[in-house]
C-alpha cells in the first residue's frame, strides 16, 4: 500500500508536504543514495527519484545535464529500483520515481509495477503520460499498490482535470507554470486561480512543482497547496558540489515542518 | 465536433491511433494545444477559402504539380521495369518539405499564431519552414543540433537570410532528435502564442495525420499522372523513410489498392547500435516524441544514436502510421547502405542528369537493385524527394 495517502491525511490541516527531487545515480550511485537520505533527514517528507532517460523533454537544462551524467554513471531503471530498496530499509517516508514512459514500457508495465513495489516504491510520476494514455500503466500499478500521479497545468480544461483526477492516485502534480523544469524567480500569479480551479474538480491532494527554488517561494506555495515539489534548485546545488540538504532544511522550516 | 469527425483519417478505435501505434504521449501542458490544433486543422480543411489559398500557394509559389518523369535512360540501363521519378526535387526550396510548411504556416495564420518554431536535421525542413514563415510574415525560430549546424552551414545561412533565428541545441547527441526535444520544450513554454511546425509524420496526434494529409498531394498527383500516362496504377511505389513524410505522402492514396509499397530506410554502415537508421527494420516499439512507434533503443529503453550519410534519415524513430503499415503487411520496409546510396546518386546523375538528395538516393538504390528483376511491363514510381545540391560536399568526398 502506498504511503502517500496516509501522509497527506496526516499533514492535512497542518502544513504542506515537502517533496524533494534528485536524479538517481547523479553524480554517482553512492552519492545519490546518501544525498537522498540526507534530504529526508533534513525535513523532506517525500523523496522523488528520477530514473534518467536519454530524451527528457519535460526537463530544463539542470535536470537534463544531471540525467546525462547519471546515464554516464551507469544508471538503469533496475539500478534505481535497487537504490530505492536500499533507501527503503532506512526510511518509512514515501518514495516516488519520476521517469519517462519508454523506460517503463520497455521494462514491461506489470513487471515494473511488481519490482517497484517490491523495492518499496510508493508512486510513479511519468510526465509524458497524459491522462488518456494512462490506463495501461494504471491497470498494472493498481494490483501492485503503486500510485500513479497525473499532471494538470494552467492550460488544462476543467473536464480534463476530472479525467486526470480519475486516472491518478496519490496526488495531482500541478504544473505551476508553462515550461520545462527549472528555477524561476517568482511564483506565477496565475497559481491561486489555477489551484482553485483544480480543487473544484478533484478531491486528490495537490502538489505544486516547477520553478520553485527558494524557501520563500516554498512558503508562498505551501499556503495554497498540499505539497511542494522542489527539483532543479536541489540538483543544481549537488552539481555545484554543495549539500542540497541545507536548502531542504530551510524549505522544511519555511513550510512549518521540523528541521 | 462529432466523434465521427475526430475518427476521420485515423485507423483505430482510439483517437490518434493507427492500430496500436500513435497516441499523444506528451506533457499535460501540450494537450490543450494539440486539441486546439486538431480542431482548427479540421475547420481549416473544411474551409473553402483556406483550401483555395493553400492550393494557390502550392501551384504558384511551390511549383506544383511536380512532374512524374519517365526516367528512360535509367530504365534502359537497368533493363527491366519502367521507372518513373516523382520530381519533388523541383519544388521551391528543393524538396517536398515545402508542401507541409506552407500548409502548417497557413494554418498557424488561420489560428492567429504569429510565432512558428520548428526542428531541423539537415536543414531542409528548417529552410522550408523559414521560407513559408517569411512569405506569411511570421516570426520563425528553428532548433538545430550543434553537430548538424557544423555539417550543414549553407542551410543555416539560408535560414538566417530568410529572417529566421537558428538556435543551436547542445543537449544529448546534438542532432535531430535533440532538436525536437528542444522545440517541444519551447512549445510547452510558449504554447499560447506559438505553433510548432513539425516536419514529418511523427510526433503526437494530430501531427502524423496533418503532415500526411499535406504531403498526400505527392501521391494524389502521382496517381493521376500515372493513370494518364500508363492507363493504370503503378505496380510499385518506392520512397525513402526517415520520419517518413515523403513516403507516407506518396503511399497514402495507394494503400490497399494494389501497388507494392516499399519504404527504404538508412542501412548506414552496419546493423549495430549507432550504425544505421532502420527503425522499422531493426527497432522495437517504443515511445519517443509523443508517439508509440518503432524506435531504435537499447535493452532498457534508452534511445540509441543513429547513423546515416544522409542527415534526413539520421533519426531513431519513425511515423506511427508506417509502423501500422508494416505490422499489417501493407507496406514493406528495406534498408540501403551509405555506399549503395552514394553510388545511386552518381548513377542518377550520369544516366538522367539529376543529382538527387542522399535521402532520395536510398530509394533510387533500391530501384536499381529491383528494376532489373522485374519485367518491362511493370511500372515503378520512385519519389525523388529532394535535390542533391546540399550534399555536394559529401558526394565530392565520397565518390
Amino acid at each position: 500500500m502506498s504511503r502517500l495517502g496516509p501522509m497527506f491525511e496526516d499533514l492535512k490541516e497542518k502544513r504542506a508536504a515537502l517533496i524533494a527531487y534528485e536524479t538517481g545515480f547523479f553524480p554517482d550511485l553512492e552519492t545519490s543514495e546518501s544525498v537522498g537520505l540526507a534530504m529526508l533527514d533534513a525535513g523532506a517528507d517525500v523523496l522523488e527519484i528520477g530514473i534518467p532517460f536519454s530524451d527528457p523533454v519535460m526537463d530544463g537544462p539542470v535536470i537534463q545535464a544531471s540525467s546525462h551524467a547519471a546515464l554516464e554513471a551507469g544508471a538503469t531503471p533496475a539500478g534505481v529500483l535497487g537504490m530505492v530498496s536500499r533507501l527503503r530499509r532506512k526510511t518509512d517516508k514515501p518514495l516516488l520515481a519520476m521517469t519517462y514512459y519508454n523506460l517503463v514500457y520497455r521494462y514491461g508495465l506489470e513487471r515494473f509495477a511488481a519490482d517497484a513495489t517490491a523495492a518499496g516504491l510508493d508512486a510513479l510520476v511519468v510526465p509524458d503520460l497524459p491522462a488518456e494514455e494512462m490506463d495501461p500503466l494504471r491497470e498494472a500499478c493498481i494490483p501492485a499498490g503503486l500510485d500513479t500521479v497525473a499532471f494538470v497545468s494552467p492550460t488544462t480544461e476543467p473536464s480534463r482535470i476530472e479525467e486526470a483526477s480519475a486516472a491518478a492516485s496519490g496526488f495531482l502534480y500541478c504544473v505551476a507554470l508553462l515550461g520545462p523544469t527549472g528555477e524561476r524567480d517568482s511564483v506565477s500569479n496565475e497559481l491561486p486561480g489555477f489551484l482553485e480551479r483544480v480543487r473544484e474538480h478533484s478531491d486528490l491532494p495537490l502538489a505544486v512543482g516547477l520553478g520553485i527554488s527558494s524557501a520563500r517561494q516554498c512558503a508562498e506555495v505551501g499556503r495554497l497547496a498540499d505539497g511542494v515539489i522542489v527539483g532543479s534548485a536541489l540538483v543544481r546545488m549537488l552539481a555545484e558540489g554543495r549539500d542540497p540538504e541545507s536548502l531542504v532544511a530551510e524549505m522544511a522550516s519555511a513550510l512549518g515542518g521540523q528541521t | 465536433m462529432s466523434t465521427e469527425r475526430i475518427e476521420t483519417g485515423t485507423r483505430g478505435a482510439r483517437r490518434g491511433y493507427y492500430g496500436g501505434f500513435g497516441g499523444r504521449f506528451v506533457p499535460e501542458p501540450l494537450i490543450a494545444a494539440l486539441d486546439e490544433l486538431e480542431r482548427e486543422y479540421r475547420s481549416a480543411m473544411a474551409d473553402a477559402g483556406f483550401r483555395a489559398r493553400l492550393d494557390g500557394l502550392l501551384a504558384d509559389y511551390a511549383g506544383r504539380p511536380t512532374p512524374l518523369y519517365y526516367a528512360e535512360g535509367m530504365s534502359r540501363e537497368l533493363g527491366g521495369a519502367r521507372v518513373y521519378l516523382k520530381r519533388e526535387d523541383l519544388c521551391h526550396t528543393g524538396s517536398h518539405k515545402i508542401n507541409n510548411t506552407l500548409g502548417q504556416c497557413l494554418l498557424a495564420s488561420f489560428m492567429g499564431k504569429r510565432r512558428i518554431i520548428a526542428e531541423t536535421g539537415a536543414g531542409q525542413h528548417g529552410v522550408a519552414c523559414a521560407t513559408a514563415a517569411a512569405l506569411l510574415g511570421q516570426e520563425c525560430v528553428v532548433y538545430m543540433g550543434e553537430v548538424d549546424i557544423a555539417r550543414q552551414a549553407s542551410n543555416v545561412f539560408r535560414m538566417e537570410l530568410l529572417g529566421c533565428e537558428v538556435r543551436p541545441v547542445v543537449s544529448g547527441s546534438r542532432t535531430l532528435k535533440d532538436a525536437i526535444n528542444e522545440a517541444m520544450r519551447d512549445w510547452v513554454t510558449n504554447v499560447r502564442t506559438t505553433h510548432y511546425c513539425l516536419g514529418s509524420v511523427v510526433g503526437p496526434h494530430p501531427f502524423p495525420e496533418i503532415v500526411r494529409e499535406l504531403q498526400s498531394v505527392i501521391g494524389r498527383e502521382a496517381l493521376e499522372q500515372c493513370t494518364a500516362r500508363e492507363g493504370r496504377l503503378p505496380d510499385a511505389l518506392v520512397a525513402c523513410v526517415g520520419g517518413g513524410s515523403n513516403s507516407m505522402g506518396l503511399f497514402h492514396p495507394f494503400i490497399g489498392r494494389g501497388p507494392r509499397l516499399v519504404g527504404v530506410e538508412a542501412g548506414g554502415i552496419g546493423s549495430g547500435h549507432g550504425e544505421h537508421g532502420s527503425s522499422l527494420g531493426l527497432g522495437d516499439p517504443g515511445v519517443l516524441h509523443g508517439a508509440l512507434s518503432y524506435l531504435l533503443q537499447d535493452d532498457v529503453g534508452q534511445v540509441t544514436e543513429t547513423h546515416s550519410v544522409s542527415a534526413g534519415l539520421d533519426y531513431p524513430g519513425v511515423g506511427p502510421e508506417h509502423s501500422w503499415l508494416k505490422e499489417n503487411g501493407l507496406a514493406t520496409y528495406v534498408s540501403v547502405s551509405d555506399d549503395k546510396a552514394l553510388d545511386a546518386a552518381g548513377f542518377l546523375a550520369r544516366t538522367e542528369g539529376i543529382i538527387p538528395a542522399l535521402e532520395s538516393a536510398h530509394a533510387i538504390a533500391y530501384a536499381m537493385a529491383e528494376a532489373p528483376r522485374i519485367g518491362a511491363d511493370e511500372v515503378m514510381v520512385v519519389c525523388l524527394s529532394g535535390r542533391g545540391d546540399k550534399d555536394i560536399e559529401t558526394l565530392k568526398e565520397r565518390l
